[in-house]
């Protein structure tokens, strides 16, 4: 069984490593960092088999993409936390001469990244190419990714939708951010996205839904979801999540999509999220 | 030298890539072949009949092709797309930028039917803009080779080259007049005829082009150096620069517009280091049209007697 306490003290932590790099450089995505901090928690904690000292084939292990590069913070913030790097580096966050890039890079050589991402929609087709690899090479683990939900405007992600069907790519984890929110507004504003899971069913998808701000629910998803891998049908996960998750004054608005916390902001944020795991050094 | 580089045979240079695409295919398999929806005309029926488990049919959906091929490097594969020059760039370069070039992904971008000689289809099919928008890429190699057989080595030895890679070829039958055991080295330039008068430095079908201008040149006492430029990125700057210490002018000459092409390559390099007349044999900032290959090269400037026009022009500069 998972110690569900201790994967909520992680991400607190994340939480935290979120808004400092953030805060820092007074640039960065934290609403939708923060509202996937549980996710990439569980994911890299509970969910995958992986291995830290990172190989960028990812032979034998389950490997992540992100597709909506833009929440790189949180992102980050797990992939230290779990050994891929030192956590001190997180103060080099969009800092010239950094590995942590603005948005994810393989340039500078980051353990964890496996491919750029920032301009949307990509990321599920080159999950797909990992994913028919694995199953030319008959490496039975899985490729994961996250898309944002604005993101789903991209064509691109369509053409891929309809690729998995097709060729049966059930050896790959989709995971929908479904916040409802993007930079201009919310989703339904913007250009709606009408009803997303009936879309994924009719491209022939096994659709699943979770909470992602409930760490019990979104591991009995993601155990089910395993469960369905290798049946024939792509597998995505809708997960709900709140854009600002943790921080009250940031939840329910797209105010935070990308905009960072000045100092009173980033004081009153941190008061609501004690320190678990100890801060990187600044 | 240049009284035997004859023809007698003509193939296309897309017959080049499918034939090259097998036989990577037997040496390694790690090489996966992709297409989107141009199996046929990109010549890859061969390789899918030997490797159907190697062969990935991604339907019209050119940008979802480049992401599964970035996917497909990251583990370890050789991808191969294969798909027209225009949707192999143009319609897919920010995937190309992104997910390939700026993520070091060891894909082999295989383009076909590129520049004026596709012919009928018009326009909208003839790009004439590919090679620099590849060239721009950092780490991307560029190659554009001249006939059936140099297509065949060039692709073989970009799937042993690891990196990013853009390789142009076209739809006609096209003169073979490079050997078939020619060594294929991407960034080397190879010679084809020795001269002192002027340095024709061509790619693609143009090398073609510019071998029967320069024989008509002979003819009327103008000794033509004719280098083959199959590859445009990495460029041979040492073989350009020792042709033109030598013969103090050029022409380039290639099926694609003057901004961003062969010749813009080859000007940058001269500015810096050697400048000296030179004129180019190249589409001026124009879209194409319909026509067939021997009738839009002539008209928009592309044919033979435009080489040998720009050759008497440069040598007036001198």
């Amino acid at each position: 069984m998972a110690d569900i306490q201790k994967l909520k003290d992680i991400a607190q932590q994340v939480r935290r490593d979120i808004l400092r790099q953030v805060h820092q450089v007074a640039s960065g995505h934290p609403g939708g960092s923060l509202g996937c901090a549980d996710f990439f928690t569980a994911l890299y904690f509970e969910i995958m088999d992986h291995d830290p000292a990172f190989n960028m084939e990812g032979k034998g292990e389950d490997v992540f993409f992100l597709s909506n590069g833009h929440i790189s913070p949180v992102w980050y913030s797990v992939l230290a936390r779990s050994g891929y790097f030192e956590v001190a580096e997180l103060a080099t966050f969009r800092k010239l001469n950094s590995r942590l890039q603005g948005h994810p890079a393989t340039e500078e050589g980051l353990p964890g990244i496996r491919v750029a991402s920032g301009s949307l929609g990509q990321g599920l087709s080159v999950a797909i190419g990992v994913a028919l690899a694995k199953k030319m090479d008959g490496d039975d683990k899985l490729v994961y990714v996250l898309t944002g939900d604005g993101e789903l405007q991209e064509g691109q992600i369509w053409e891929a939708v309809l690729f998995a069907n097709h060729n049966k790519v059930d050896n790959m984890i989709v995971t929908v951010d479904w916040n409802g929110q993007q930079i201009d507004g919310a989703n339904k504003d913007v250009l709606t996205l009408g009803d997303l899971p009936a879309k994924w069913e009719s491209f022939g998808w096994e659709v699943l839904h979770t909470d992602g701000n409930d760490m019990e629910k979104m591991l009995a998803t993601f155990a089910a979801a395993k469960a369905l891998t290798g049946k024939g049908k792509p597998i995505v996960i809708l997960m709900k999540t709140e854009m600002g998750a943790g921080v009250d004054f940031m939840m329910g608005t797209h105010k935070w999509h990308g905009s960072a916390p000045n100092d009173e902001q980033l004081a009153e944020a941190l008061s609501q999220l004690p320190e678990t795991l100890g801060d990187y050094p600044l | 030298m240049l009284d035997n580089i004859n023809f007698t045979e003509k193939k296309a240079t897309r017959d080049g890539f499918g034939d090259g695409l097998l036989e990577l295919g037997k040496q390694d398999d790690s090489v996966i072949a992709l297409t989107a929806d141009l199996l046929g005309s990109l010549k890859m029926g061969d390789f899918k009949d030997a490797f159907p488990d190697r062969f990935i049919q991604v339907g019209i959906a050119e940008a979802n092709m480049m992401g599964i091929a970035a996917g497909l490097a990251t583990a370890g594969k050789i991808p191969f797309t294969g798909t027209f020059a225009n949707f192999s760039t143009g319609r897919v370069y920010d995937q190309i930028r992104q997910s390939i070039a700026y993520s070091d992904k060891n894909v082999k971008i295989c383009a076909s039917h590129a520049g004026l000689t596709l012919g009928e289809d018009g326009a909208t099919h003839q790009i004439l803009e590919d090679i620099g928008m590849m060239k721009m890429l950092p780490g991307m190699v560029v190659i554009n080779p001249c006939d059936y057989n140099q297509t065949k080595a060039a692709t073989i030895a970009i799937g042993k080259h690891h990196g990013p890679a853009y390789l142009r070829f076209g739809r006609p039958k096209w003169p073979i007049f490079t050997p078939a055991d020619q060594k294929f080295e991407i960034g080397k330039a190879l010679l084809l005829a020795e001269g002192t008068d002027v340095s024709i430095f061509a790619t693609g079908h143009l090398v073609w082009t510019a071998v029967e201008a320069a024989k008509a040149l002979a003819a009327q006492g103008v000794s033509c150096e004719v280098i083959n430029i199959h590859t445009i990125k990495p460029l041979d700057e040492e073989a350009i620069l020792a042709s033109v210490s030598k013969t103090k002018c050029v022409v380039s000459a290639e099926e694609h517009q003057r901004n961003g092409g062969l010749g813009d390559s080859i000007a940058q390099l001269l500015a810096r280091k050697m400048p000296c007349p030179m004129e180019y044999v190249a589409v001026n900032d124009q879209f194409g049209e319909s026509g067939t290959s021997m009738e839009l090269l002539e008209k928009y400037g592309l044919g033979k007697n435009d080489v040998i026009a720009a050759v008497n022009k440069v040598l007036k500069r001198k």
